[in-house]
């Protein structure tokens, strides 16, 4: 399971990267997914998100999931390119599969990656 | 074998756990005189008795069996192969229930597939799903597709008042809650105008225009612009089709359409007193995740052999709950393999014959009406198998005289639109031979000159 260092994470299982504003699906969910066959961004460009507010929508051959916001923000890109290739976030959770890019994030009471990695071996057992 | 899952011991043991001494004290707060009511019924009747009282009550229906029929306005009569009926029966088929276990339902989906990639070719769309209950109900899941594809953030449906008024109605039933509204189909005097009044309507807010082909007046429109008018402001166009129709008529696929449905009936299912019948729904593979009901898809199984599946059930609400775009996951299956058998049985020439044949007989006897003194085809438009007639006199009172020489009359065109009085909507199929259509014309002469 890769968790990058550089990355903050959410108890629902999304990352954010404070540097370039990213978020997406961590490699522990879309392994708990398995394969991502559609994915729908919920926001638009120009819009405020919430902390919680459910960003996007993913389906994969056996279940449905929703991924939240990790932060308040404004959303200033999203990742077309989920529609016609949702497996990129099988392949690439932390890479070509982020989902939206917000302007503003603050990091502040996510979890580090220790501690991340930590919380999703307490679930394995 | 009865099958009563508690043994005494287990009963007693529950009755126990609750405080109660008898199961009989589980029904004390009802008076003792209302349970077991003495139902004031006719001596019991042998099975020879039974069933004929029962043929008794049956033969007090008039029938298509015994009748001329030229009754269409959505159910239309058919010649159905006896094979269909055979292949139906079957024991592997005679369920209306969805598989879910491809391990032990390897027919069941292929009929259903088949059915699927069927109904593709017929509307020239890319994807169909596994059925829904009747046409009305297909129209309404096509609405869904369009809110859930939008997001709920276009609020504003454009029906066009040709749309069938039942499929209209349900439409309004389905919907009732969402937030949307329904325009388009207000009561008013040019209600029967075509397509390019309802164009108008088209804005940035519509994520649905809804129209019908044939309409349900009969009539015949190219959608092409109308479907180029919708896309312009970023909305979807569902048309609502008669299949048979197609056969001969250019694909709502080839108009541009982005959702076809229509009511499977005329497809192999009876009339039978106006159901169970038969929705089918095809789309674009663009909106195939926002398409409610099951999919069937092909797949290769572990030994590499061809073989099929229920497919994209994440997207269905038993797993993605309330954004699921509909709460219907089941589907018609024991009506949708009858039209795919019946399909089958007819083949492309087969069924593009019957196409013709009601072309042509309705058309024949359309021409034959028009002569009649007092009565004229309303409008010149093209048709295919069903026409509006303008009549002398209301269209009650004709249908009663009808009657009187064992015809089924026409549809009542009033009854759904008060502004169009005296009008009568006929459908002629291949079941009706030439003489019946001279009887019906000379009949419809005589109604004049009484």
């Amino acid at each position: 399971m890769n968790i990058p260092g550089n990355l903050k994470y959410t108890e629902s299982d999304e990352w954010f990267d404070p540097s370039s504003g990213k978020m997406g699906l961590t490699d522990y969910a879309q392994e708990q997914l398995s394969d991502i066959v559609f994915a729908e961004i919920l926001v638009s460009e120009g819009d405020s998100i919430t902390k919680g507010q459910a960003m996007a929508s993913v389906e994969s051959v056996k279940a449905a999931a929703e991924t939240y916001s990790a932060v308040d923000g404004n959303v200033v890109e999203i990742n077309e390119e989920l529609v016609d290739s949702p497996e990129l976030l099988n392949s690439d959770p932390f890479g070509a599969g982020w989902m939206v890019k917000i302007e503003g994030g603050d990091s502040t009471g996510l979890m580090d990656a220790s501690a991340y990695e930590k919380y999703c071996q307490e679930r394995s057992q | 074998m009865t099958y009563i899952p508690h043994s005494p011991n287990e009963r007693d043991a529950m009755l126990e756990t609750i405080g109660v001494k008898k199961l009989d004290d589980l029904f004390k707060d009802i008076p003792a005189r209302h349970r077991f009511p003495d139902l004031n019924l006719p001596p019991t009747l042998s099975e020879m008795e039974a069933a004929a009282e029962l043929a008794g009550y049956a033969e007090a229906n008039e029938t298509t069996q015994t009748m001329v029929s030229f009754l269409g306005a959505g159910a239309y009569r058919h010649y159905i192969p006896s094979a269909v009926d055979h292949i139906l029966s079957r024991g592997e088929f005679y369920t209306a229930y969805t598989p879910y276990q491809p391990e032990i339902s390897q027919g069941t989906l292929q009929s259903i597939f088949e059915y699927q990639s069927l109904m593709t070719l017929i509307t020239g769309m890319e994807v169909s799903n596994a059925s829904h209950y009747d046409g009305a109900t297909a129209v309404a899941e096509a609405v869904n597709l369009a809110y859930a594809q939008f997001r709920g953030k276009r609020t504003k449906v454009i029906v066009s008042p040709s749309v069938h008024p039942q499929y209209r109605e349900t439409l309004r039933t389905y919907t009732q809650g969402m937030g949307l509204s329904l325009v388009g189909d207000d009561a008013r005097d040019d209600i029967d105008s075509g397509p390019k009044e309802i164009e108008t309507l088209i804005d940035e807010n519509t994520a649905l225009v809804v129209v019908q082909y044939p309409d349900f007046f009969g009539r015949i429109f190219d959608y092409t612009e109308l479907a180029a008018k919708v896309h312009q402001t970023g909305g979807l166009i569902c048309v609502a089709v008669n299949p048979t129709a197609l056969a001969i008529l250019k694909t709502p696929g080839e108009m541009g359409a982005d959702i076809v449905v229509g009511e499977g009936q005329p497809l192999g299912i009876p009339l039978s007193f106006g159901g169970p019948y038969l929705g089918f729904f095809t789309t674009l593979k663009k909106y195939i995740h926002k398409m409610a009901g099951r999919l069937v898809g092909e797949t290769v199984d572990n030994r590499g052999q061809r073989s099929y599946v229920l497919t994209l059930t994440a997207r269905e609400q038993h797993i993605k709950r309330d954004r699921a775009t509909s709460n219907i996951c089941t589907n018609q299956g024991l009506l949708a393999l009858a039209s795919a058998v019946y399909l089958s049985l007819l083949g492309q020439k087969g069924f593009k014959q019957v196409a013709e044949l009601c072309y042509n007989k309705a058309h024949y006897a359309a021409e034959q009406i028009n002569k009649i003194e007092g009565y004229s085809v309303c409008f010149d438009t093209p048709f295919f198998h069903e026409f509006s007639v303008c009549c002398p006199r209301p269209v009650s009172e004709i249908n009663e005289h009808l009657l009187e020489h064992g015809i089924m009359g026409g549809y009542e065109v009033g009854k759904d639109y008060p502004s169009l009085k005296d009008r009568m909507l006929i459908a002629v199929t291949e079941m009706n031979s030439k003489e019946e259509i001279d009887l019906l014309v000379d009949v419809l002469k005589e109604v004049n000159h009484e």
